[in-house]
C-alpha cells in the first residue's frame, strides 16, 4: 500500500513486515529481508483484490454480460430455432410487443398480481413477527415450521395448490363450500386466479419475511419500550409509536425485494395452468410477464422478442429502484 | 445501469445489526412480555397453514384419481402412498433427477460459500482501494433478478451445446451476491482485528490468514450459507427448465413439473412426485431448523 513500484526495496518499511529481529547484518540477510517484505507488500496490495475478483469474473460472465447482450439481442431477430443467428431490426421488437394487448395484459397482471401477495404477506408477516417476538414456549418450533414452506420448491408447491383450488373437487371449495358459498371457478375467473396464484407466493414467504422482522424487531433496544410503557402507551400504541418506526428500513427493504420477486414471477402462473400451456390461463387471466417473456421466447420461439421483453422489464425495475431511494432519502430526511 | 440500482440496497443495509441486538437476550424488545393465549391460537393458525398443504400432499399421494375426483376430498391416508411414491420415482426418473440435483446444489453450494468467505473477508477486514464502491457494486447486484438474463446464456449454452448438461445449470448459479454480503456482515462482527493482527505479525501471509484464521473463525456462516445455497438451488425452477430437458437430465425440480404437465395426469402420481422432491429439504430443515432461522435473520436478506 505504501509505496508505488513493488522493484524498489523499500529498506525501511521492511519493519511492518514480518517483525523477526535482524540476523547479522550481512547483504545476504538484508537481501532476503528486503525480498520478503517485497512480498509482503504485494501481499497486501493485491490479495484484497484476488480475493474478491472471482466474484465479480462470475458476475461479468453469468450476469453483466448477459444483461447487456440481451439489450442487444432485443434489437435483432433471433430465432429459437437458432438462437446465434441474429438479424438487426432495431426497435422493431420493441414496437411489435407494444403494440400486442398481451403485453399490457401482462404487465397490468404483474401489478395486480404482486400487490395481492405482497400486501397481505408482508402484513401477515409483521405479525407473526411481533407475535414471535413474545416470549413464547416452542419458539423455535414455530421458527422453523413457518419455513417449511420456504423449503417447497414453487414446483411442488404449485402442483399442490392447483390441486387444492381445483373447482369441481378441490380442498378450498369443498371448505367454502361447508360455509355456503358456491364453488368457485380458480382456473378461469380472472381475480379468483390471481388470488390463487398469489396464494401461492404467499403461502411461500410469509414465513421468512416474518423472521426478517423479528431480527429487526430484536435488535429494538428495550429502554424504547419501557418509556412507551411509562407513558401509559398500550401494546398496540408502542407497536405502532416503537416497533414500526424502527422498523422502517427493514420494511423498506421487504418490499423492494418482494416486488422485484413479484415483477420476475414465472414458475407459479406456469404450473397453476391447468391447461399446461404459458399462456397464464385460456383468456391469459394470470399470465404474468414473465410468464409471457416465456411464451414469447420458448413458446413462439422469438429469443429477439423475449429479450425486449426483459430489457423493458430491466427499465421498469430502474425505475422502481429510484422511485425507492426518492422515498428512502424522504424518509431519513424526515426522521 | 448498475449505478442507478446501487443507490436503493444502501439503504435497506440496517437490518444485519440484529445480531447486535441478539447478544443479550434480556435488551430483546417485548421478549419481556409472555405471550397471551390468543398470541399461541393465532400461531397454531399460521402453523396449521404452513404444514396443512404438505401433509394434504402426501394424503393425496396416498389416494388414486378416481378418489381424488370425489366430493368430500380425502382428509387421511389411503392405501396407495408407497405405490405412487415408487410409481413417480421411476415414471419421473427421479433417482437420476435426485443425483443431478444433489451434484448441482452441492457444487455450487460449496464453491459460492468459498468464494463468499474469501470475498467476504475482504470487504470486512481488509483494507483496499475501490472497497466501499465494490462492495455497493455488490449490493446491487443483489437487486438485479437473474431471470432478466436468461436469454444470452441460453444462446451461450445452445453455442457450448451444453443442453442437458449439468454446468450449464451450475456455473450461472455461482453467482450469490448475497453470499458474499452475508459472509461480510458475519466477519465483521465474528473476527476480531486482533487475531489477525497476531497472525500478520507471525509472518502469515493473506491467503495463510484465510486459511488458519478465517476459516475456522466463519464456520458456523459458512454452514448457514451453505444450507440457504443448497436450498436454493435445489429449488431452482426456471433456468434448469429451460436447459434441462425432463427425458435427458433433469433436475428433481424439472423432472416433478414435468409430472405435472403430462396429457393424462394422475393427480396422485403428480402429488407423490412433488412430495419426494421435497422429503429431502424438509428433512434437512426438520435437523438443522435452528441454525437455518439463525442464519436467516441474521442475513436478513432474502437471497
Amino acid at each position: 500500500m505504501t509505496t508505488e513500484h513493488d522493484t524498489a526495496a523499500p529498506p525501511v518499511k521492511g519493519g511492518a513486515a514480518p517483525g523477526r529481529p535482524p540476523a547479522g547484518a550481512s547483504a545476504e540477510a538484508a537481501k532476503k529481508r528486503a525480498r520478503l517484505s517485497r512480498r509482503w507488500q504485494r501481499d497486501m496490495r493485491w490479495s484484497p483484490y484476488a480475493f474478491v475478483s472471482p466474484f465479480f469474473l462470475l458476475f461479468m460472465a453469468f450476469g453483466l454480460f448477459p444483461l447487456i447482450y440481451t439489450g442487444w439481442a432485443s434489437l435483432h431477430q433471433v430465432e429459437l430455432t437458432a438462437p446465434t443467428d441474429m438479424t438487426w431490426v432495431g426497435m422493431k421488437n420493441y414496437t411489435r410487443i407494444f403494440d400486442d394487448d398481451f403485453f399490457w395484459n401482462a404487465a397490468k397482471n404483474t401489478l395486480t398480481i404482486g400487490i395481492i401477495s405482497t400486501v397481505p404477506q408482508l402484513l401477515m408477516a409483521m405479525g407473526l413477527a411481533h407475535i414471535l417476538n413474545y416470549k413464547l414456549r416452542a419458539s423455535t418450533f414455530y421458527r422453523v415450521v413457518m419455513l417449511a414452506p420456504y423449503a417447497t420448491s414453487i414446483a411442488a408447491a404449485s402442483l399442490v395448490f392447483v390441486l387444492l383450488f381445483g373447482r369441481d373437487y378441490g380442498m378450498i371449495n369443498w371448505v367454502l363450500g361447508l360455509v355456503g358459498i358456491d364453488n368457485i371457478d380458480w382456473q378461469n375467473d380472472h381475480w379468483a386466479s390471481q388470488l390463487a396464484v398469489s396464494s401461492i407466493v404467499i403461502w411461500r414467504w410469509t414465513g421468512y419475511n416474518a423472521l426478517i422482522y423479528l431480527a429487526a424487531m430484536q435488535a429494538i433496544p428495550q429502554d424504547l419500550y419501557e418509556s412507551a410503557a411509562l407513558d401509559g402507551a398500550s401494546r398496540w400504541r408502542q407497536f405502532l409509536h416503537v416497533t414500526l418506526p424502527s422498523l422502517r428500513p427493514t420494511i423498506l427493504f421487504t418490499v423492494i425485494v418482494s416486488t422485484i420477486g413479484a415483477s420476475q414471477l414465472f414458475g407459479e402462473p406456469l404450473l397453476f395452468d391447468a391447461n399446461k400451456g404459458a399462456s397464464g390461463g385460456s383468456q391469459h387471466q394470470f399470465q404474468t410477464l414473465g410468464l409471457y417473456l416465456y411464451e414469447q421466447g420458448w413458446v413462439n420461439q422469438h429469443l429477439g422478442r423475449a429479450s425486449a421483453i426483459a430489457w423493458t422489464m430491466f427499465l421498469i425495475l430502474i425505475v422502481i429502484g429510484v422511485i425507492n431511494s426518492v422515498i428512502s432519502r424522504r424518509l431519513r430526511a424526515s426522521s | 445501469m448498475t449505478t442507478t440500482l446501487t443507490k436503493p440496497p444502501a439503504d435497506p443495509a440496517p437490518p444485519p445489526p440484529p445480531k447486535r441486538g441478539r447478544r443479550s437476550k434480556a435488551a430483546r424488545a417485548g421478549g419481556q412480555m409472555h405471550a397471551g393465549p390468543l398470541a399461541y391460537v393465532i400461531l397454531a393458525l399460521f402453523t396449521f397453514g404452513s404444514l396443512a398443504p404438505l401433509v394434504w400432499t402426501a394424503i393425496a399421494a396416498s389416494r388414486d384419481n378416481q378418489r381424488l375426483a370425489q366430493t368430500p376430498p380425502p382428509l387421511w391416508f389411503g392405501a396407495n402412498l408407497f405405490d405412487k411414491l415408487e410409481m413417480a420415482w421411476t415414471d419421473a426418473n427421479l433417482g437420476e433427477a435426485f443425483l443431478n440435483t444433489t451434484i448441482v446444489a452441492g457444487v455450487s453450494a460449496v464453491t459460492i460459500v468459498f468464494l463468499s468467505t474469501i470475498a467476504g473477508f475482504a470487504f470486512a477486514k481488509l483494507r483496499f482501494k475501490g472497497r466501499n464502491a465494490l462492495m455497493l457494486i455488490v449490493i446491487g447486484t443483489m437487486m438485479v433478478p437473474p431471470q432478466l438474463s436468461i436469454i444470452p446464456l441460453y444462446m451461450m449454452v445452445a453455442k457450448l451445446d451444453w443442453t442437458d448438461q449439468l454446468q450449464a445449470v451450475i456455473l450461472p448459479s455461482l453467482v450469490s451476491a448475497f453470499g458474499v454480503f452475508f459472509m461480510r456482515q458475519y466477519l465483521l462482527q465474528a473476527l476480531p482485528d486482533e487475531i489477525i493482527e497476531a497472525a500478520r505479525v507471525d509472518g502469515a501471509s493473506s491467503w495463510r490468514v484465510v486459511w488458519h484464521v478465517v476459516f475456522p473463525a466463519a464456520r458456523p456462516a459458512m454452514a448457514v450459507l451453505g444450507m440457504l445455497m443448497f436450498v436454493q438451488t435445489w429449488n431452482d425452477f426456471l433456468w434448469p427448465f429451460l436447459v434441462l430437458t425432463q427425458n435427458g437430465n433433469p433436475t428433481v425440480q424439472v423432472a416433478v413439473a414435468g409430472l405435472g404437465r403430462g396429457y393424462t395426469p394422475d393427480q396422485s402420481l403428480i402429488m407423490a412426485g412433488a412430495l419426494l422432491g421435497t422429503l429431502p429439504l424438509l428433512l434437512v430443515f426438520a435437523i438443522f431448523g435452528k441454525q437455518i432461522v439463525g442464519g436467516i435473520m441474521q442475513g436478513a436478506v432474502k437471497g
